[in-house]
């Protein structure tokens, strides 16, 4: 369990220091951002309580957007986001429910499911924020195609993150 | 209670959702000033059309009142009027101004003989030289120009009606200032033609046309007419404009003879250049 939640605080800091400190320097002309970050949301053990899952997304959001002196604008998408995973994860539930100690990773669940959990999470994560960003519905096709493109780029860092995952645990 | 309770807990869930990001849209709002302009340029908006809508209501509680407002002060303005003065001290008002010297004298008249439909229409007012009124003076009703003054008697002078074939007057259309010459031909005696205006000239239907004050017969902004119907025939450099009269030539009764305190003078001064 300490093992456990040790683990996950180093990957919530690292997380955070990626995003702040290299991610947001990247862009293509401002219009693709990758938001790596909530990656941290998607591998949280599925026995977290919502509330917990809820609580992480705005601290989360509240350090990234420290770093972005954007204060609310990832709070409030991630917090949106943590909200839609628990529905979610009831809707691609398998049948059966979830297997004990399982972690919605693609070794343990599979590449179809994890796509499909994965990108739906970081699409409305990313329109979320994108809309917040621009706060107007005139450019609706343009911000849509920001939050679009930075999503593709986002699940690309993800899956990347994940193969290192499945590296360590085949080895192991 | 108890099942609001329950309610409660049942949905805790949501609710921690819904407080978590009502404050992430509070330090939205407070920390970033893009999204902070927009949401309080919206609300005032909202804000803004309640306001009016209120005030459009309550505007008509105040009717009353403003009513008898504007009747005091129209009883106010009134006592004002030339014509008001005109009855108490006689027929001409002079203002006394030390900043402004007086350029044009109105003196009240009353037209008692009058012709709408011949080719060339007169007027005759009960004004005559008894009273100061000179050949060449302006005539103008509240509505509008009316003539020339042409010949004067003793206790009554003729007036060249705007209703003449030669009595051509200066016009100008207010909105763009072009001048233009305001002619009346024989029929109807409710329009007349506006010449040389240049076809580059943007007109539209209802522009009011004014007198320019160039002749210094007329002081200049002395309503006309509107523009009723225009037209550019193929090749013209001018356009072709009917304009309505705003005076109504066979209801008049009281008019206005003006005379021009500077006329003699922007007259010889204009000789000057005719006799180089």
């Amino acid at each position: 369990m300490i093992i456990s939640v040790t683990k996950y605080g180093i990957m919530f800091i690292l997380l955070i220091l990626f995003q702040g400190l290299i991610l947001n320097n990247i862009g293509f002309g401002g219009y693709v951002v990758p938001f790596l970050y909530v990656f941290f949301i998607l591998v949280l053990p599925f026995e977290t309580p919502n509330w917990m899952v809820l609580l992480l997304g705005f601290v989360l959001g509240i350090f990234v957007d420290s770093f972005t002196s954007t204060l609310g604008m990832h709070t409030s998408a991630t917090v949106f986001m943590a909200f839609c995973r628990a529905y979610l994860l009831k809707l691609v539930e398998p049948r059966g429910g979830y297997e004990f100690n399982s972690k919605p990773n693609v070794q343990l669940m599979g590449v179809t499911w994890y796509l499909l959990y994965a990108s739906i999470l970081v699409f409305l994560h990313h329109i979320f924020l994108f809309y917040i960003e621009s706060f107007k519905l005139t450019q609706f096709f343009y911000t849509f195609g920001r939050a679009l493109s930075s999503t593709f780029f986002t699940m690309i860092l993800i899956l990347i993150v994940q193969l290192f995952d499945y590296k360590s645990t085949s080895k192991s | 209670m108890r099942n609001l309770i329950r309610f409660l807990s049942k949905n805790s869930f949501i609710f921690l959702f819904i407080f978590l990001l009502f404050i992430s849209f509070v330090l939205l709002v407070q920390n970033n000033n893009y999204q902070n302009s927009k949401v309080f340029n919206s609300s005032n908006f909202l804000i803004g059309n309640l306001y009016s809508t209120v005030n459009n209501v309550n505007d008509y509680f105040n009717l009353k009142e403003v009513n008898a407002e504007l009747a005091e002060q129209n009883a106010r303005l009134q006592t004002t009027q030339i014509s008001t003065f005109s009855k108490i001290y006689g027929t001409t008002v002079q203002i006394r101004d030390t900043t402004y010297a007086q350029k044009y004298i109105y003196t009240s008249a009353k037209a008692i003989n009058n012709s709408t439909n011949q080719r060339e229409n007169y007027i005759t007012l009960d004004k005559g030289s008894l009273n100061g009124i000179k050949s060449g003076m302006g005539v103008v009703s509240p509505k509008g120009v009316i003539g020339t003054v042409k010949n004067v008697s003793e206790n009554f002078c003729s007036v060249m009606s705007v209703l003449h074939e030669k009595n051509a007057v200066s016009a100008k259309i207010k909105k763009s200032g072009y001048i233009g010459s305001l002619v009346w031909e024989l029929g109807n005696y409710r329009v007349a033609q506006l010449k040389d205006i240049p076809n580059h000239v943007k007109l539209n239907m209802g522009d009011t046309i004014i007198t320019s004050g160039y002749s210094s017969v007329y002081p200049e902004g002395v309503a006309i007419g509107v523009v009723k119907h225009f037209d550019l025939l193929e090749g013209n450099n001018f356009f072709n404009i009917t304009i309505e009269f705003l005076v109504d030539y066979k209801k008049l009764s009281h008019v206005f003879i003006i005379k021009s305190l500077m006329k003699e003078e922007q007259e010889e001064l204009e000789e000057l250049n005719d006799v180089e």
